[in-house]
This record gives structure tokens, C-alpha cells and sequence, in this order.
């Protein structure tokens, strides 16, 4: 890098800096060498605070990810992987058999009713929680909000471990709990009918405390004299909600949609360590089915799905936009 | 808080005197009623964590009952010890503390530079990078995962440490973070340094990177959070159990036989949440700060 710099360093600047600093010359035009001493000294001082990211980011992301694609359009079933080249190029074989199999169009299924029901739950959970602490209660504040918070920092394989206990049949809590109340509580993650819901249940617990705490700083930016300008012109506290707070949340609202959203398309790590998938596939999700073909060395046709969740990925977050952004 | 003040005021006739206890009460404490329902949520929210915490403590006896206890008869720290013994809890432990700090040192150095560059220096193919960058914000980890761990193989990386820490140290959200933080300070600080002959580097490195303390935090306790809880990589990518992490030495305990042996798996679990739960009390609120400032610009 620094070799680099030095080239086009000694005096090559200072000389120009005098002659060609009119303003009629745009400098975007002019060669690297011929640029102003200010610019060129920004240029490299931007490419050296960029290149140690940009070395890590090219190795460690890029590079998978153009790898990834290339992978799924190939046949690596047979291909030594130590030698990426020697793969044959199959087109979209992949894809097409990702859609042929009825245990991916399956998992693909327990995803969208993830999204399309854990999603509205998380975002209304998380802003019913965050107006409450911000608007309706003065004390213990903090309490609740690290209450409701701790959740989000929990590992998920202590969750798993714990929720696990909790919802065991027999000594589980939960089922205790119910019983006190004339309830036969059934065996909720070896239950086909149940294992899903619990999952969805399982992930608004965990994560309406993110969804929380953005809702919370949105509260906090809403300008309090608005607020009372509404209370007097008699707006009742359900309408002051919205069409005051409600429009100005739009931008918390959309972050937090978009990125759990996001989190809720790889819906993987619940699954994983509490059901693996199971039982019959009922919780099976699109990331879950990736991660066993690539278990089963099939790299290609868990690339392929990669790439397909990215595309649904793509797609709600350009639907969310279109719903959520500010109209004006 | 100044509200305080009105409960000092001389009795007022007794109409009048319902009407300011009331408003005095809606001013300390906002709605009384709602307290009943948030509560309610609070048990729901922090429930298995009470669950958790009572069950490391039991012993076999309570472990066994049905129905169960809840508080355990003899609290015992037996749990703690056999886990200790049995799992090498130790060493997974600092694993775990390098990995995370590692990951979160990296993260705090490379994510800040780029995010200044992209945000107060003019450069050529700056969109370029910024639409590189945060385009890839979107890409699930599945899509990189399996590339990563061939490369990672290929470099001979899976036996150590290092390959559960050098695909992390550099992620495009803490770019994201940085450069909005950054883009709210004043030019002027940068313009004025540069008159006073102060060199790019250290422009960066003397003015900007003490003023983004807050946002420093706030990413320094994701990723660190992220880290210590980051189960799927390290249980596919460590070869040995001198490699494991908290985590994947629990996932691992937990699939075993022992299953119901609980009492362990809760004492785990207890070891696991500890340091992340005391980071996030010491720094909540600057943590709540830190997104206020840079989550919604």
C-alpha cells in the first residue's frame, strides 16, 4: 500500500496545485496524477483507512458469495472441492430440482407462515411494549425494559436447553402450569400440530425485545409540543397515537420490519437445536433444508437454496419499503 | 420529577383536592392500571430465565418430581460442579472471551476506518464500495456458509482458533453503524483540522475516533453479544474439543444421553447467559443511546 502511495507522491502535486486549481476545471475529470494535493491526499488516505476492511470483506464475503453461485449452478456431487474448477456447469439444474422436491416446497411453506405470522406479531408486540413503557407507566421503567430485553441477549442454545425443560410433557412447566387450570397440555415439540406455532411463539419472545428497543428511541424523537398541540385540539389518546406518533415511527417501524423480517427468513437456529426439523418435517425451515444438503455434501443444491432464500430476502424487503416508506 | 413539588402545595378544598391527587398520581406514576398487565408480560418475558436459574440449583431428587418444584427443597451447587468436572467448562469458557473480544477489537478498528472514509472523505469509487458493502447486508450467512468453510479448510484454519475468528472481524453492518454515526458530526471539525495542517490519518485517528465513543459502544456490544452466542460456525468449523466454545460444549452436552440430567444443562446455561446478561446491565443505557443516535438516521 504504501509503495503505492509513494508513486504519485514526491512533488507531482505541489507543482500542479498552483496552475491547475481553476475552478472551471472539474476535478473529477482530470487524471490521478494531475489532481490537487487536498484530493489526492483524501483519496489515498481513504483507500488506506478502506483496504484492511475491503481485504477481509473481498476474502470473507465476496468471495463466498460469487463462489456460492457458481456452486449452485454446477454439479459438485462428484468434484473434489479442494479443486473448485473441476465442476461441470449444470445451468439452473439445481433450482429446478429445489422446486421438484416436495421436502424444500415444504420447507419453504413452514418459512412463509414463520414470516407472515411471527413478523406481525414481533412488530406489534415490540411497539405495544415500547408505547407502554414510553408513554403509560412513569416508574420502573428500566425493570421492564431489561426484562423484556434479556431475552434478545440470550444464546440460543440456552434457550433451547430451557424452553426444552419448559415444555417437557410430563415435568415440563408449562404443562403444570395448564394442568392447574383442567388443561391436558399436549406434547408440544413432539406434536406435529404444535411444534411450528411454538417455534413462532418461541421467536416473538425472543426477539420483541429488539423490536422494543428501536420503538423506543422512535418515541423518544417525537417532539413532545406536537403531543400537546393534538391533546388541545382534542385529539383522545387513541387518535393522537394515530396520526401523531404512529406517521413519525414510520422510519423505526421499517428498520425493524426489514431486519427481523430478514432474521425470520433464515428462521434456522430454533429448529436446529430443539427439533431438527422434526417431527416430520414440521418445522422444518428453507435455511434448515440447506443446512442438511449441506451435511449430505450435496454443496451445490445448499447453494442453490442460499440463493433462493436471498431472492425472497430481496423480495420482502422491497415490498416492506413500498409499504412502510414515508409517502411524501 | 419537578412534578414532585405539587404534593407539597397547601390543601386545596376536597373536589379540588381529588382532582390534583389524581393528576399529581398520573404525573409520578402515568397510568396506574396498566402496571397489572405489563407486569403480567414481565413474569412471561423473564419466566425461563427464573426457570433456569432454580433448576441449576436442584438437586436429583427435585429434578425427578412430578409435579415439578419450583423452588428447589436443598438448594445444592452440585449441578455447577459436576459441570465443570465433566465438560471442560474452563477452557470453553476462554475460548468463548477470545473469540468474542478478538472479533469485537477487529470489528471496532476496520468497520470505524471504512466507515469515516465513506462518510467524510471524497474518493473515487466510493458509491462503489458503499453500495458493495451494504448491498451485501442482505445476503443470508447460509448463502457464504458453505464457500467459507471450504476456504477456511483450504487454509488450514479449521484446527484453531483463528478460523472461528477471521471471517468475523470485518462485517458490513458495522460499517453501516459507523458511517451514519460519523456523517452526523460537523465538516468543520475535519476543515479546521486540515488548516492546521493536521495529516488525514490522524484527523481520523485523534479527532474523529474519540467524538464516536458512542457508537463505538453500541457495536462493540452486538458484536460482542453476537459473538459469544454464535452457535452454528464454531460447532461446524471446531475440529476438537480445545476449540469449542460455551455454546457448542452445551449444544453438544445437551445431545448427549444426558438429557435428563437437566440440572447440569440449566447450570450451563446459567454460565452461558452470566457475563453477556452483567455486559448488557453495565452498558444499557448506553447501549439504548447508541441506537437512538444511529438506528434511525
Amino acid at each position: 500500500m504504501t509503495s503505492m502511495s509513494t508513486k504519485t507522491l514526491p512533488g507531482q502535486g505541489d507543482a500542479h496545485e498552483s496552475s491547475t486549481a481553476g475552478p472551471q476545471q472539474s476535478a473529477g475529470r482530470r487524471p490521478f496524477a494531475l489532481r490537487s494535493t487536498a484530493r489526492g491526499r483524501q483519496t489515498r488516505a481513504a483507500w488506506t483507512l478502506a483496504a484492511p476492511f475491503l481485504a477481509l470483506f473481498l476474502a470473507f464475503m465476496l468471495l463466498p458469495v460469487v463462489w456460492s453461485l457458481l456452486m449452485s449452478l454446477t454439479d459438485t456431487q462428484s468434484a473434489d472441492l479442494r479443486t473448485p474448477l473441476n465442476v461441470s456447469f449444470t445451468g439452473f439444474d439445481n433450482y429446478v430440482r429445489l422446486f421438484q422436491d416436495e421436502q424444500f416446497v415444504h420447507a419453504l411453506r413452514n418459512t412463509a407462515v414463520f414470516v407472515v405470522v411471527g413478523l406481525p406479531l414481533t412488530l406489534a408486540a415490540g411497539l405495544a411494549a415500547a408505547v407502554a413503557l414510553d408513554r403509560g407507566i412513569r416508574r420502573f421503567r428500566a425493570v421492564f425494559r431489561v426484562g423484556f430485553y434479556l431475552p434478545v441477549i440470550t444464546s440460543i442454545v440456552a434457550i433451547a436447553v430451557v424452553w426444552k425443560t419448559l415444555l417437557e410433557p410430563r415435568t415440563g412447566l408449562v404443562n403444570t402450569v395448564l394442568g392447574w387450570f383442567g388443561i391436558d397440555g399436549p406434547a408440544w415439540l413432539a406434536d406435529t400440530r404444535f411444534a411450528l406455532p411454538v417455534m413462532i411463539l418461541m421467536a416473538v419472545w425472543r426477539n420483541l425485545g429488539t423490536v422494543m428497543i428501536i420503538m423506543l428511541a422512535g418515541l423518544q424523537s417525537v417532539p413532545q409540543s406536537l403531543m400537546e398541540a393534538a391533546e388541545l385540539d382534542g385529539a383522545g389518546a387513541w387518535q393522537r397515537f394515530w396520526q401523531v406518533t404512529f406517521p413519525l415511527l414510520r422510519p423505526a417501524l421499517l428498520l425493524t420490519a426489514v431486519t427481523t423480517g430478514i432474521g425470520y427468513l433464515q428462521f434456522f437456529d430454533e429448529p436446529f437445536v430443539m427439533t431438527q426439523g422434526g417431527p416430520l418435517d414440521s418445522t422444518l425451515s428453507a435455511t434448515m433444508y440447506a443446512y442438511q444438503q449441506f451435511g449430505n455434501g450435496n454443496y451445490d443444491v445448499a447453494s442453490a437454496a442460499g440463493y433462493v432464500i436471498f431472492v425472497l430476502i430481496v423480495a420482502l424487503t422491497v415490498l416492506q419499503f413500498r409499504i412502510l416508506r414515508d409517502k411524501d | 420529577m419537578p412534578m414532585n413539588t405539587l404534593s407539597t402545595l397547601p390543601t386545596a378544598p376536597s373536589g379540588a383536592d381529588q382532582a390534583l391527587r389524581r393528576r399529581h398520581i398520573r404525573q409520578t406514576w402515568g397510568h396506574p392500571w396498566l402496571y397489572i398487565p405489563l407486569a403480567g408480560a414481565l413474569l412471561l418475558m423473564i419466566a425461563p430465565f427464573l426457570w433456569m436459574l432454580s433448576g441449576s440449583f436442584k438437586p436429583e431428587a427435585d429434578i425427578r418430581a412430578v409435579p415439578p418444584v419450583l423452588i428447589p427443597t436443598a438448594p445444592t451447587t452440585a449441578n455447577f460442579h459436576e459441570l465443570f468436572s465433566r465438560l471442560d467448562f474452563t477452557s470453553m469458557f476462554a475460548n468463548s472471551v477470545t473469540v468474542a473480544l478478538a472479533v469485537t477489537a477487529g470489528n471496532l478498528i476496520f468497520c470505524s476506518m471504512l466507515g469515516y472514509a465513506l462518510a467524510k472523505l471524497e474518493f473515487r469509487g466510493q458509491r462503489a464500495v458503499f453500495t458493495l458493502v451494504i448491498g451485501t447486508l442482505m445476503i443470508p450467512g447460509l448463502v457464504t456458509f458453505v464457500p467459507l468453510y471450504v476456504l477456511v479448510a483450504n487454509m488450514n484454519l479449521t484446527g484453531s482458533l483463528l478460523g472461528l475468528i477471521l471471517p468475523f472481524l470485518a462485517t458490513p453492518f458495522g460499517v453501516f453503524l459507523m458511517r451514519q454515526f460519523i456523517s452526523s458530526l460537523p465538516d468543520e471539525l475535519i476543515d479546521a483540522a486540515r488548516v492546521d495542517g493536521c495529516s488525514e490519518l490522524a484527523i481520523f485517528w485523534k479527532i474523529i475516533l474519540p467524538l464516536t465513543k458512542p457508537a463505538l459502544a453500541t457495536l462493540g456490544i452486538i458484536t460482542f453479544l453476537g459473538s459469544w452466542n454464535n452457535f452454528l460456525w464454531p460447532l461446524v468449523v471446531a475440529q476438537n474439543e480445545s476449540q469449542y466454545t460455551l455454546p457448542v460444549g452445551l449444544a453438544l452436552a445437551s445431545s448427549g444421553q444426558d438429557f435428563t440430567r437437566y440440572g447440569i444443562l440449566l447450570a450451563g446455561s446459567v454460565v452461558v447467559l452470566l457475563p453477556v446478561t452483567i455486559v448488557f446491565l453495565l452498558f444499557q443505557r448506553q447501549f439504548v443511546a447508541g441506537i437512538a443516535t444511529t438506528g434511525l438516521k
